[in-house]
């Protein structure tokens, strides 16, 4: 006797057309997760009531969790398509794409704007050049444990989707952003440079208007301590402030 | 006026290596990525990078991981490439630490190294289970330095369709296509650097992303750049099974004393837990009682095969067997292997520590790829600076990563890939520097660009309006099957024939296939027929070059064809072991040569050619891991040359 699995996908033909509904019903495979429901889709694109429709746009990589690309929100929670166990999903399954970033496609969103704001905050080390120059700087071993966490990061968007003041035309940068500034922050050769980032991630749509809903930590797939990094940073910000404007009394 | 932009395809490790230098040298970069390059397959590599940086006071040497290189790629690399990567490799995880890699740190706070297999040394840096994810992003943050500089735009989400070359066949700039609109579009560039990874997806359900079609290695496959050794794909002994794809459990949870086992008696029906140990046939153990289950990947993954296609032993009578765990103390696991064990968890969605993990090997790497070139100094390493290191045949083409064939030889090493990824693409960074100083000013004629456009958009609009009957998702199911049915762990001329045959096959049923979706926005499935028509492309130069290929090298095994060492543990003078070292220097003759395939638009089948093998600093001798036949082969090769001499 073969099993169905029920699904339910918010469909979009292109990025200005009117989001839709559509049911599908897919042989149920051991170990299925929500990426081999829209495979099998594919291989037989046909909606629940048997008509010819077209297969479901959405976007993947590497399908381990380590890329961020199959991003979803799937029964109301925004998480990896990937590690999400048909066995572990309450049918009918259902597939949205990201709210707080626009849809290109059916499940697939542009999160650009992501990168855009990593740019912004100077995110990355200010080396001299790629030549040899001996051995980096010495870091210890605990400091390792807390920068590693930070640099898990794979930019999937899940802190914005469900952060109150990220909403899809505002100007918030988001948790895993300022979880990069005490990333860059914390490195012995980024530390030089702070101050720069610290004048990016106050200025609009900086760290001032996160809202403290702490939501983010809870949506991160990587358990990212997003919450404390925000706290950090807020720290630095006022440390360097307080230092500024002491240093234009003096 | 010259041009003085670089294409760079593809944004893993390679490609974000070579565009980070190209910038630092003073060129302006586009590059092209069917993902956003954080995106890039590159995340997925676990384990570490090597390099004998030599920490722990072990003696080790850049000259002794070229020998390890060498060995393990049982010979057939080019040398001075692989030498002058191995030299490099300590600097380059240098610089790679200056960049803000998280790697893991001794108590004084400098790098951390482990071991990796085929070495016997203490050479591989790593960031906790996720090396690739943070030596890319390290790479990536780079790039978008220069990026907000305005050195770099990047195509993302855009797939390249075709190199544009000029009257003379010089690469003068690529067409490629965005992805979200279908909209195509040509670029103009001194050069062309295919970064494109490796073509896995040809294998079906692999441990690549899905992005990894080959297609772009296709499209200029297919414009004459030759591909070299295509048949030697690396399998890895311990894939998860998925329903989507197939992920990898780490080597190391054998290990740390991970037992492989699957029910004595076939059809089996008891659940794991109910059958005694003297039920359970641990395979491994029993037939290597010297290496039990740390025998070399090749011999695992081909037992692993045997017990459950030959023998019909697999778990449930599936392509399964048993790695248990559970035998171990829970803190212990947790400890040593909680990352791995988390990873297997979440997407079985049972716990290892409890339950014993199914595994079956899986396609991992491809060593194969685009013919990269090199000039060599007077010690015989590439000599540095040369515009033609990492070139193809195609003048101003080069390949880099896992898309060049030029750094692993006939089997990769565990943790190599990265570094050659890093290492070739800061190569081709200096290269394309040397070449926009030494080449002739010319820059693509705006007719040629415009032709060559209008040239893929027809192919595609084409490719949109076909309508037959058949699934092109299906056929690519059936590929996949056929692939690693037939030319994967082991391999018999009558399969691969028949398998040659079967890719024919598909690719007559390719043209009756539909595109199921004619719409211009984000179109997956119209592009997904030319994705496919590049697999099958590649997968026939890969069948062609395995039928060719009549021995036993590296990951490429024909039994039929094998010279196995004799069981015998005093080699010196054994006339067994004399007729294996015969035997050995006639295969050798024969074979220790390079796989060129090159593309025949009029032909159906690819055109294979040979070269000999750039062995200048090393001479091939017996792979041997176990140490025994040491001193028989210097003892028997000095008495050869006697010979010769006489």
């Amino acid at each position: 006797m073969s099993k169905n699995v029920e699904v339910r996908i918010k469909r979009q033909d292109s990025p200005k057309a009117p989001a839709y509904w559509e049911e599908f019903s897919v042989p149920y495979e051991d170990g299925m997760n929500v990426i081999s429901i829209l495979q099998a889709i594919r291989r037989d694109p046909r909606n629940k009531a048997g008509k010819a429709v077209t297969p479901v746009t959405w976007e993947s990589s590497c399908l381990e969790e380590v890329c961020g690309a199959c991003t979803m929100v799937i029964n109301g929670k925004v998480r990896q398509a990937c590690t999400a166990l048909v066995d572990q999903l309450q049918q009918p399954i259902s597939l949205e794409p990201m709210s707080k970033f626009p849809v290109q496609r059916d499940l697939r969103v542009d999160r650009q704007r992501i990168f855009e704001n990593l740019k912004k905050i100077n995110g990355w080390i200010d080396v001299d050049g790629y030549h040899g120059q001996g051995a980096g700087p010495r870091q210890s071993p605990y400091d390792q444990e807390v920068t590693y966490k930070f640099s898990e990061c794979m930019s999937c968007g899940c802190c914005m989707e469900v952060c109150p003041q990220f909403t899809i035309d505002n100007k918030f940068i988001g948790a895993a952003v300022i979880g990069q500034t005490r990333l860059f922050n914390m490195h012995p050769t980024g530390k030089m440079h702070q101050q720069k980032r610290l004048d990016a991630v106050t200025d609009i749509g900086g760290i001032q208007d996160c809202g403290l809903a702490q939501q983010c930590v809870k949506a991160c797939p990587k358990k990212i301590p997003l919450v404390e990094a925000i706290g950090s940073v807020q720290r630095q910000v006022t440390v360097s402030q307080v230092f500024g404007v002491l240093s234009k009394r003096a | 006026m010259s041009e003085k932009r670089v294409l760079i395809v593809g944004g893993g490790l390679a490609g974000l290596a070579a565009a980070m230098k190209a910038c630092e040298l003073g060129l302006e970069v586009d590059i092209f990525s069917m993902v956003h390059v954080k995106r890039s397959h590159s995340v997925c590599a676990q384990g570490g990078i090597n390099g004998a940086v030599n920490t722990k006071g072990e003696g080790d040497s850049p000259y002794i991981h070229f020998v390890d290189t060498i060995k393990g790629g049982d010979f057939l690399a080019d040398q001075p490439p692989v030498l002058s990567m191995c030299e490099a490799a300590p600097a380059v995880i240098n610089m790679m630490d200056r960049l803000g890699v998280t790697f893991n740190r001794t108590p004084e706070g400098l790098l951390d190294f482990r071991r990796f297999g085929g070495t016997l040394h203490h050479r591989t840096a790593f960031a906790g289970a996720s090396t690739g994810q943070q030596l890319l992003y390290a790479l990536d943050e780079q790039v978008r330095r220069w990026e907000a500089e305005g050195k770099v735009r990047k195509f993302e989400n855009w797939e390249f369709t075709r190199l544009i070359l000029d009257a003379e066949g010089k690469a003068v700039g690529l067409v490629a296509q965005d992805l979200a609109t279908m909209e195509f579009k040509s670029f103009p560039g001194l050069a062309v650097v295919l970064a494109t990874g490796g073509p896995g997806l040809m294998f079906g359900k692999t441990t690549n992303s899905t992005i990894n079609f080959g297609s772009a290695t296709a499209a200029a496959y297919k414009q004459g750049v030759w591909y070299g050794n295509p048949e030697m794909v690396q399998i890895h002994p311990s894939g998860i099974p998925g329903s989507d794809k197939l992920r990898l459990i780490s080597e190391s949870a054998r290990g740390e004393g991970g037992r492989v086992w699957v029910p004595r008696k076939k059809g089996e029906t008891r659940p794991w837990n109910q059958i005694p140990v003297e039920d359970r046939y641990y395979f491994l153990e029993e037939r290597y009682p010297l290496f039990g289950n740390l025998v070399p990947r090749d011999i695992a993954s081909r037992e692993i095969a045997e017990i459950c296609v030959k023998e019909g032993l697999g778990i449930g009578g599936r392509d399964a067997v048993y790695l248990d765990l559970t035998e171990k103390d829970e803190d212990f696991l947790l400890h040593k292997l909680g990352a791995i064990l988390e990873i297997y968890e979440k997407f079985r969605g049972v716990d290892p520590k409890k339950v014993p993990m199914e595994i079956y090997p899986a396609y991992h790497y491809s060593m194969g790829g685009l013919m990269a070139g090199y000039e060599t100094d007077a010690e015989g390493k590439m000599l540095k600076g040369s515009p033609l290191n990492q070139m193809t045949n195609i003048p101003n083409v080069y390949a880099v990563g896992e898309a060049d064939h030029q750094y692993h030889g006939a089997n990769r090493l565990g943790a190599n890939s990265l570094m050659s990824c890093i290492y070739a693409g800061l190569v081709v960074g200096e290269s394309v520097s040397a070449l926009s100083k030494n080449d002739k000013a010319s820059s693509a004629a705006s007719s040629l660009l415009e032709s060559e456009q209008k040239l893929e958009e027809e192919k595609y609009k084409k490719l949109l309006a076909q309508d037959g009957p058949e699934n092109p998702f299906v056929i690519h199911k059936e590929l996949g099957e056929a692939m690693s049915k037939n030319c994967l762990i082991e391999r018999h001329n009558q399969d691969l024939v028949k398998l040659r045959d079967t890719v024919q096959g598909l690719e007559e049923r390719l043209k009756k296939a539909s595109s199921l979706d004619k719409s211009g926005t984000g179109n997956m499935s119209a592009v997904f027929l030319r994705q496919l028509d590049g697999m099958i492309t590649m997968a026939k130069a890969v069948v062609e070059g395995a039928i060719l290929r009549d021995e036993c090298r590296g990951a490429h095994y024909k039994p039929e064809f094998d010279n196995p060492a004799p069981a015998k543990e005093t080699p010196i003078d054994d006339p067994a072991w004399t007729a294996y070292y015969e035997k050995f220097l006639v295969q050798s003759k024969e074979w220790l040569r390079t796989t060129i395939a090159k593309y025949d638009g009029a032909k159906a089948l690819p055109t294979i050619d040979y070269k000999p093998v750039d062995a200048r600093h090393l001479s091939p001798e017996p792979r041997d891991y176990t140490g025994v036949g040491k001193k028989a082969w210097a003892k028997f090769k000095a008495s050869r040359q006697a010979q010769g001499q006489a």
